[in-house]
């Protein structure tokens, strides 16, 4: 990771046996694969499993010791495609990322792995963000377990339980030579609490090992006739295998409870949630006994019918909750209860919704239906409050979306995009995965769609006429290096398309957290970064390349202007350069404290508005957005819209005054320098400039005065 | 746990921030104080995207060590609140407070409800051509009705004295409410093991701690002072005493020929347009209103001559090149700067140099000299393109000798300002206007009231003004169609409104076009 140490979590990592970690669900993951013996990991960031890739960046040391390899990859399809090392091998190898998004990207290479079969554990490690805070589609990850025959791990919310998933999940993959996907959502993610650590284990089998005595077993290749076995294989032999070894060592649960007409079969990440809405209902106690048996499923892919089955038999309802469509699960309890011709109902959706998070008031209120058709006499009569606030408060608490930060350099080229509007006309934009998403919303309104990460300018590609307005395509840095310079630029080279594509380059995956890529600017160690967007996009043939500074408004809508209408044909891209402000505080921000402390001479700006000249139109608001740009009661009485005010978070980056001046708003803006340790020369210049100007501001003071 | 109790329970801590507060930081606290004090604790929150400047929620279970042990078994603590199932909420905002209890999440049996009174508006309320903001008075009600007990104060203010993060004062509210499980004590500890800014966190979790205790213990000092804060000042606080024998004559004038209901608003624009100009110029104000006093009677509570004072005094300082000049080269203007600046965190440091955005359009150069030299130079397409040169964003370092006194020259222009191009085209709008207002009173007065309260579409620079310049004449134009309606008064009112709900104007041709259905013909064109 960039600018943030996680020297502390690096140290969770070190951790011996009996020693207790506290901390996060990733970071226990984390701690999980060394104990496991992993031999390499490889991920790709995104909440919320971008901690786990920032601390192992930062766990140089504690790899070297182990013997571990650690990649950040280029993309998830990379990260997949590293799980190739324990086809041939004995090696254990993890990776992650966010899904479904990652998988998506990942699958043409995990459905050649799954086909091939792995021989070292392979550990897909998936964020699923779905629900509450997700910035993704809403899709679900059991669906690519099912299609590729990889298995499909979903374990109780409690950091042990999670870290006993990670060594189960290698032995599951090993015993049944398929890799196994260990699903945690994002709030299991970001659980704290605590588990007992065992020590680290170095791989008994390493790269090293691997590349002394090459292997190479032509079955395990994708081509015919090896493909046809290879699917044979997975269903007569990894099948069973896995579902043997799932039953054998017990990784769902079976929880007991006296009404043993009814049952409930839960997703094992969904325990805690179900338990509480039980407690609630008055049916289950706050350590887990439920009155109603429980079926929980740590391993929701594949499923075993046996199991279901034992479970289903001599009981009126089962009650499934299951997260997210299509319902599979209910599906295959449906199949497997009519193949034993077993006559216990299945409930699933239905009492819970189709879509959406099964969020604490969903879990109880599917539970309570499930209940009133099936045991009523186990429902208390109704005697919660109605809670009144919600309709009350409707209309008075607004919206909060999200938005750019304080002195993001993203938001003077969003307000130059919309100045050009201003002159050109409404454009076609078609954006990006990234911070810039959120120009896609108020106040720049920007964006007509987004189709994936790097995929801004490709998503552009059938908006081509000849002598029409060009579309305009956004693209962040860490979507180009993902896959943009192909699927994007050199694509709409090799097509002759004429669209106009802006790379934000920030310097890094900074809405992931601030990640070094390819083209970051500092010093990252163990990486090789520094390279040159423009000359990326150059070496793929593009000829009219533009580099920009974003806080230069006037440059940049020259710029823009320039791309719009130049007759150069082929694809136009705009290089957008701007520090993350976030990265750069914390860059910079230790550095110029040291300096101060040292007495040198410091100076930064803080913006204002005069509040006696603004008028409360808000123009400047509605063209910058900034968080620090804010509103306070007007101080002129006759006045009654409040005022434009910079709030005390102001960084200095200027682009309201770049605004005001670009957009010709008003004269109300103006910003102030403050110096640190200033010279003697300068303080004795401001004392003489106080003096005089004083002077003469006390005379006009005084005829002011007495004109009244 | 609270004596007495023979179960233990699980206790629930949600607390509702915005991204960029410090709200893993306080988790990671409240954490570390539970731990410390003989509880299992648990957090959960969904970050992510939403942690840049939305609205967060975290969420906190603690269950006593001892009652685990006893038990024999491990607690299992819940992921995300259930509505009606939680002990304390805190929101570092308002408006978060609001969402909380939107959610269900306080409840009247239960929930101790911590809530700074401080507002960060939101992008849709900042946005509005006018006045936007959410109504702050609401959500303390229904705090108040809905919580067992609310705790408000303003923890931004208390962050900002004491130069330290809301999260340390949002820790301090915490402990001083003494709704949590365990003492201020082991919270203060938490702090003091983290080790960082360590002085100003701990002064500003001491300044949170005392006033929430206060807050608690008198349940009356509750109703903070934020809102009054927050909602725009109608409160006309009168003028000073004049001393100038001219000025005391206006402001006699004012108590002898004007209704007393409105002296205030009347003090007000006399004393601004004195400053503005002059004293005849001022004179002038009070003579341009004794025609609406005409048409106006104490029985409406002279509610049209109050607006049109209001919206004559403030058209009449239209801000001009000269004005801004000279409110911005002011002593009281300076300190106001350096009070602004300063008065955040971060380190001191000496002000030492104030730098003024303008941006003069072709029109300011041309509306700020005599009309007998502005009006040509304007006209003429080769004196327009050369004065472009002299327009464009300029930086003028105000407290510097040169910016200075080129800001007081600029100012030192309003000499000639009454024979100015700007003032001629003011001053024939600001007329017509007027004989609107005195020509619509007697027939029909509510409409007058709200013609006059249109002034306020006027306002601005560049092209903000000519926005507001065009919605208003299309409104005025529309005037003949509107009267042939139902109820003229309401239709001004909707434009009105239209007008300042988007920058586009796409609600305010909607609006023009549903109330001239009837009277095709008269709608006005271009009106954007």
């Amino acid at each position: 990771m960039a600018e943030r140490s996680f020297a502390r979590e690096v140290e969770l990592l070190r951790l011996t046996a009996g020693e207790e970690f506290r901390g996060e669900g990733i970071l226990a993951v984390t701690k999980a694969l060394l104990q496991s013996g992993v031999a390499y990991v490889a991920g790709y960031q995104g909440a919320p499993v971008s901690h786990l890739m920032d601390v192992l960046a930062d766990a140089g040391e504690i790899l070297d010791e182990l013997g571990v390899r650690f990649e950040s990859s280029a993309s998830e399809a990379t990260a997949a495609a590293t799980l190739a090392a324990s086809i041939n091998y004995p090696l254990r190898g993890a990776v992650t990322w966010k899904s479904t998004v990652g998988t998506n990207v990942a699958s043409d290479a995990l459905g050649n792995l799954a086909s091939s079969g792995v021989k070292g554990g392979a550990l897909i490690i998936l964020g699923e963000d779905y629900g509450e805070g997700a910035s993704i589609m809403q899709e679900r990850t059991h669906a690519f377990a099912m299609k590729s025959q990889i298995w499909l791990l979903d374990p109780r919310p409690r950091l042990d339980s999670i870290v006993t998933a990670v060594q189960q999940g290698f032995e599951l993959s090993e015993a049944s030579n398929t890799p196994v996907m260990l699903m945690l959502r994002i709030r299991a993610c970001h659980l704290y609490g605590s588990f007992i650590a065992s020590d680290n284990r170095r791989p008994p089998f390493t790269a090293a090992d691997a590349l002394a005595a090459p292997q190479r077993d032509p079955s395990r290749i994708i081509l015919p006739p090896y493909t046809y076995e290879q699917e044979r294989e997975k269903t007569e032999q990894r099948w069973p295998a896995a579902v043997r070894f799932i039953k054998e060592r017990k990784l769902n649960e079976f929880i007991d409870g006296p009404e043993s007409e009814l049952g409930i079969v839960l997703q094992g990440g969904l325990y805690n949630g179900v338990l509480r809405a039980l407690e609630l209902l008055g049916l289950a106690d706050g350590f887990g006994a439920s009155r109603l048996p429980l079926y929980v499923l740590n391993a929701t892919y594949p499923l075993v019918e046996e199991e279901f089955v034992r479970f289903a038999a001599g009981k009126r309802a089962l009650l499934i909750v299951e997260e997210g469509q299509p319902e599979h699960i209910e599906q295959a309890a449906n199949q497997f209860l009519r193949r034993d011709d077993l006559q216990t109902k299945v409930l699933g959706k239905g009492p819970f919704p189709m879509a959406g998070e099964y969020t604490g008031p969903v879990l109880k209120e599917g539970i309570r239906a499930f209940l009133e058709e099936f045991g009523p006499r186990l429902l208390n009569p109704v005697t919660e409050q109605p809670l009144l606030p919600a309709a009350q408060l409707a209309s008075a608490v607004p919206e909060r979306p999200s938005g750019l930060c304080t002195g993001c350099p993203e938001r003077p080229l969003f307000s130059s995009l919309k100045l050009l509007q201003k002159e050109v006309g409404p454009m076609h934009v078609s954006a990006d995965i990234g911070c810039h998403s959120f120009a896609s919303l108020e106040p720049f309104n920007l964006g007509a769609s987004i189709l994936g990460y790097g995929l801004g300018s490709a998503a552009a590609s059938a908006l081509h006429t000849r002598g029409s307005k060009r579309p305009l395509s956004i693209m962040g840095d860490g979507g180009f290096w993902h896959n943009g310079l192909t699927s994007g630029i050199s694509n709409a080279v090799f097509n002759e398309h004429d669209g106009v594509t802006i790379i934000v380059d920030n310097g890094y995956a900074a809405a992931t957290g601030g990640q070094w890529i390819p083209s970051s600017e500092a010093d990252a160690p163990r990486r090789t970064a520094r390279l040159s967007i423009a000359d990326a996009v150059r070496g793929v043939g593009v000829r009219w390349v533009r580099s920009l500074n974003t806080y230069d408004m006037k440059d940049t809508l020259k710029i823009l202007r320039e791309a719009m209408s130049t007759r150069e044909k082929g694809p136009k891209v705009i290089v957008a350069q701007g520090e993350c402000q976030l990265n750069r505080e914390r860059r910079t921000r230790p550095l110029l404290n040291r300096l101060r402390k040292t007495g040198k001479r410091v100076a930064r700006k803080h913006y204002g508005v005069d509040a006696d000249t603004c008028t409360g139109d808000h123009s400047c608001i509605r063209l910058s957005g900034c968080p620090s740009l804010t509103v306070k009661p007007n101080p002129d009485p006759l006045r009654r819209a409040p005022v434009a005010a910079v709030d005390y978070d102001c960084v200095g980056c200027g682009v309201c005054g770049e605004v005001a001046h670009a957009a010709v708003l008003c004269p109300s803006f103006y910003h102030a320098e403050l110096v640190d340790n200033p010279g003697a020369i300068e303080r004795f210049m401001q004392g003489l400039r106080r003096v005089l100007i004083g002077f003469l501001q006390r005379r006009s003071q005084r005829k002011r005065a007495m004109a009244w | 746990m609270v004596e007495g109790e023979t179960q233990p329970r699980v206790f629930k801590l949600a607390i509702a921030a915005l991204g960029g507060q410090g709200g893993g930081v306080l988790t990671q606290w409240l954490l570390n104080a539970a731990e410390a004090s003989g509880f299992i604790a648990q957090a959960t929150s969904v970050p992510g995207v939403a942690q840049r400047t939305g609205a967060t929620l975290y969420y906190l279970e603690f269950f006593p060590r001892a009652g685990a042990e006893a038990a024999g078994a491990d607690p299992v603590l819940a992921l995300m609140p259930q509505p009606g199932d939680v002990d304390l909420v805190v929101a570092s905002e308002l408006m978060e407070a609001g969402r909380a209890m939107q959610r269900g999440l306080v409840t009247r049996d239960r929930t101790t409800l911590v809530a700074s009174t401080h507002r960060v508006f939101t992008i849709g309320e900042k946005s509005a051509l006018g006045d936007g903001l959410a109504d702050s008075e609401t959500v303390l009600q229904v705090a108040r009705a809905t919580a067992r007990r609310l705790v408000a104060l303003d923890m931004e203010a208390l962050a900002r004295e004491h130069r330290s993060v809301i999260s340390s004062v949002v820790l301090g509210a915490l402990a001083g409410s003494g709704a949590l499980p365990f003492s201020g004590e082991a919270c203060e500890q938490a702090i003091r093991a983290s080790g960082r800014a360590l002085e100003r966190n701990l002064a500003a979790f001491e300044a949170g701690r005392a006033r929430a205790a206060a807050t608690a213990a008198d349940p009356s000092s509750q109703s903070a002072p934020a809102p009054a804060e927050i909602a725009s000042g109608e409160a006309f606080d009168p003028v000073p005493a004049p001393q100038n024998p001219r000025a005391k004559a206006l402001m006699a004038r004012i108590s002898s020929e004007f209704p007393s209901t409105c002296a205030n608003v009347l003090g007000i624009g006399v004393h601004r347009l004195v400053d503005y100009q002059n004293h005849a110029y001022a004179g002038l104000y009070l003579d341009r209103l004794l025609p609406i006093l005409e048409q106006d009677s104490a029985a409406r509570q002279h509610t049209l001559l109050g607006e049109t004072a209001r919206g004559l005094a403030l058209w009449m300082s239209y801000e001009d090149t000269a004005r801004v000049a000279d409110l911005k080269t002011r002593a009281a203007r300076f300190a106001r700067v350096r009070a602004e600046v300063s008065g955040g965190g971060g380190s001191g440091g000496e002000l030492m140099r104030i730098v003024d955005y303008l941006s003069p359009r072709v029109e300011e150069i041309c509306g700020s000299l005599p009309t007998w030299l502005g009006a040509p130079l304007m006209k003429w397409s080769l004196t327009r393109r050369i004065l472009q040169a002299f327009t464009g964003g300029r930086k003028i370092s105000t407290d510097r000798f040169r910016g200075y006194l080129l800001m007081r020259a600029m100012a030192r222009t309003r000499v000639w300002r009454l024979s100015s191009l700007r003032h001629r085209e003011e001053d024939a709008r600001i007329r017509e206007w007027l004989d609107l207002l005195a020509e619509l009173a007697p027939r029909d007065y509510g409409l007058a009231v709200e013609m006059a309260a249109c002034q306020q579409l006027v306002k601005g620079y560049g092209e903000t003004f000519e926005r507001g310049l065009s919605r208003y004449r299309a409104i005025a134009e529309t005037l003949p169609a509107l009267k042939r309606g139902a109820d003229p008064a309401s239709a001004v009112r909707e434009l009105r409104a239209a007008a300042l709900a988007d920058e586009e104007g796409g609600e305010f041709a909607a609006a023009l076009a549903r109330l001239c259905e009837n009277h095709p013909g008269d709608a006005p064109q271009n009106a954007t």
